[in-house]
């Protein structure tokens, strides 16, 4: 079982925090991940900016080419979360599309995720059909690669992704790219009823959720909800991180009161 | 012909479907839904009536007398692309992918465009065949190609200005597949390109393809033979693959791709892909591309607005690596020589991005006797281009 694995467990829900990583700046990321720690998240992602987002809304966007203005490589990346890994020993998932990690070498980048004491990865420009090569040495070298789901996915591909995936399966609320909206999709739970059935993995679901509420909700249905934009657009306005920390706080309080909801 | 690309989309080690898993199943969908069109008769008999009537094929292969004159070398041939209906070779992909959305059942049909070109492609198709059309631009290109801004509003079409990145075609493609993420159930994405994931570099190659299928018949009917080569410019690289790909077995025949060179190669604003970058993946396939150290995407530069593409298709890719075709690139000095040339000798506006082909072309035909057969394919008319072109030479002054 990796350490990933290892979040879940019978009547808990576990909090997903995603933030791009080096926005607002190097110093800040490696603060809100410790605040997001001590919050109550149970994995971080951190999302390496790229350049062309293109399963990302506008906020992440923004805050991608904000953190490369400023100059952040998958080198900076991978100091911040060695730096993270010194004080917090939270999960962390490196959030990134496929090129960078192409043009760095997958095998170099792999060894590096492991020193930096990174523990998964997920790429959604990286569909199973093309990530045998990175399966195999994530596999090696210890590392989860977590694919997604969509509600556009069909019978047969839930069954690719269930077969491949380590550490947890990503659902995608909706058919969409990331970002806020004012209402959870109305197809969630019927998407995560057919994943259930063709999967015991623990299913997470992303996208879209950004209230205490709608964290709530789709905890209900799975094992753990995942929220990005929000904590951005959290970050942005309140340098302070305290609306962050009380808003995690409330999620946190949340997802314990649906503890006994769904499969766990 | 050779089947290719393979099962999984691959031309040799290019190609693939680099997608959010959203997009997946659709992609499943298109690919069967394009093979049931292709073995269907009905489908073939309407889209040859519709090249026909409505684009105006064949277009002509014309001898330019004045021009293998001025380069004073090898006979120069033009493939009349500019004379397709709305004055390009993008038509024949839309009318093809258009009459694939209908068949397909969807209502609303997005598309992507830099010069314009295939923007105005997509939009008259979709009004000719009832359907709802969304074109992504670059504000940059909408500033540089306003005439084909106005073709896309009298047909019908619904311009979302896009500004991030570059501003350019790859921001417009960037935002054209979130969209196609967000509504993908009743929407066909109409890409113009031999680009993104498979098996749209198959598909545009396919119905771009009567390009080269024409040249060969039309050569081979006047000079009893094959040319010696085909030059063709490459931003994506549609016009070039549909001129090539027909003639991939006659090894005899050279194929020679021209990208921008832009300000220069040195400068490093260009979009000469092919020449200067290397592999990885961008809009879903695995290709060439313009990145920096840490494999962010770069910022590219053309005078001509539809090569201003830091990509390019993966069957151009494999084409490179395996040395069936040869890529070079001309500046955007050299390009607008070639415009005038063109304009010139052969009282032809060429668009800009055709006018690099025309340079090289010229260029090559002078070193080499007149008995060979030069091809070119003017996939473009310039209308588009007049204000750049004054622009450009007003500023040479």
């Amino acid at each position: 079982m990796s350490i990933i694995a290892d979040v879940f467990k019978p009547n808990y829900k576990a909090m997903i925090a995603y933030i791009t990583a080096g926005y607002p700046d190097q110093k800040a990321t490696v603060k809100v991940a410790r605040k997001l720690a001590e919050g109550g998240c149970d994995i971080i992602e951190l999302g390496i900016p790229f350049s062309d987002p293109l399963a990302d809304g506008a906020t992440i966007q923004k805050a991608s080419y904000y953190a490369l203005k400023q100059g952040v490589t998958p080198d900076a990346c991978l100091e911040m979360a060695a730096k993270i890994r010194k004080s917090i020993a939270t999960p962390l998932v490196f959030m990134t599309y496929y090129n960078p990690v192409l043009n760095y070498g997958l095998k170099k980048f792999c060894k590096k995720c492991v020193g930096a004491g990174v523990n998964g990865l997920i790429v959604p420009d990286l569909p199973p059909e093309e990530g045998l090569e990175l399966e195999t040495i994530t596999r090696k070298a210890g590392l989860d690669l977590i694919y997604l789901l969509a509600p556009t996915s069909t019978e047969s591909r839930i069954n690719v992704v269930a077969s491949s995936s380590r550490g947890f399966i990503y659902l995608v609320s909706l058919t969409g790219v990331t970002g806020a909206r004012d209402t959870l999709s109305l197809e969630l739970a019927g998407f995560v009823e057919r994943v259930r059935e063709k999967t015991s993995l623990p299913l997470c679901v992303g996208f879209g959720i950004s209230t205490v509420e709608q964290a709530g909700q789709a905890a209900a249905l799975t094992d753990g909800v995942i929220i990005g934009s929000r904590l951005i657009q959290l970050i942005e306005k309140d340098a302070t991180l305290k609306s962050l920390k009380s808003f995690i706080k409330s999620v946190r309080t949340e997802l314990d009161i649906k503890k006994n909801t769904g499969r766990y | 012909m050779q089947i290719r690309p393979d099962s999984s989309g691959y031309f040799g080690k290019y190609g693939g479907k680099f997608v959010p898993e959203t997009l997946m199943t659709a992609l499943d969908e298109l690919e069967s839904a394009y093979e049931e069109a292709v073995a269907d008769p009905e489908f073939q008999r309407q889209f040859n009536l519709l090249c026909t009537d409505y684009i105006g094929r064949p277009t002509p292969l014309y001898y330019a007398g004045q021009l293998t004159a001025r380069a004073g070398g090898a006979t120069i041939l033009l493939k009349r692309e500019d004379l397709a209906h709305t004055g390009a070779h993008k038509i024949n992909n839309a009318l093809g992918q258009g009459l694939l959305a209908k068949r397909m059942g969807k209502t609303r049909v997005i598309a992507e465009t830099g010069a314009g070109q295939h923007g105005v492609a997509a939009s008259t198709v979709c009004a000719m065949l009832g359907l709802e059309c969304i074109i992504y631009m670059g504000t940059e290109d909408i500033r540089r190609q306003a005439s084909n801004v106005n073709r896309m509003e009298l047909t019908g079409a619904e311009i979302r200005p896009v500004s991030s990145g570059s501003k350019t075609l790859k921001d417009a493609i960037n935002e054209a597949i979130r969209d196609w993420v967000s509504n993908v159930r009743n929407t066909h994405y109409l890409l113009g390109s031999v680009v993104g994931p498979h098996p749209y570099p198959m598909i545009v190659r396919d119905f771009q393809s009567i390009i080269g299928q024409e040249t060969k018949q039309q050569v081979q009917g006047i000079y009893g033979r094959l040319p010696d080569y085909l030059v063709a410019c490459v931003g994506g690289g549609s016009n070039a693959i549909g001129l090539f790909h027909p003639f991939y077995d006659d090894k005899q025949v050279k194929f020679i791709g021209v990208e921008a060179g832009g300000k220069g190669i040195k400068s490093g604003k260009h979009s000469a892909t092919l020449v200067t970058g290397k592999s990885g993946v961008l809009h879903g396939t695995k290709s060439y591309l313009m990145e920096d150290e840490h494999g962010q995407i770069e910022e590219t530069h053309s005078i001509a607005p539809g090569l201003d593409y830091p990509g390019v298709g993966p069957e151009h890719s494999f084409y490179k690596d395996t040395g069936r075709a040869t890529y070079v690139s001309v500046d955007d000095k050299q390009a607008l020589e070639g415009f005038r040339l063109l304009c010139d000798t052969e009282g032809i506006i060429p668009a800009l991005e055709s006018a690099h082909a025309i340079y090289y072309a010229a260029e090559l035909a002078k070193g080499i006797s007149e008995d060979k057969l030069i091809i070119v394919n003017l996939s473009g008319r310039g209308d588009k281009d007049l204000e750049i072109v004054a622009e450009a030479l007003g500023m040479k002054k």
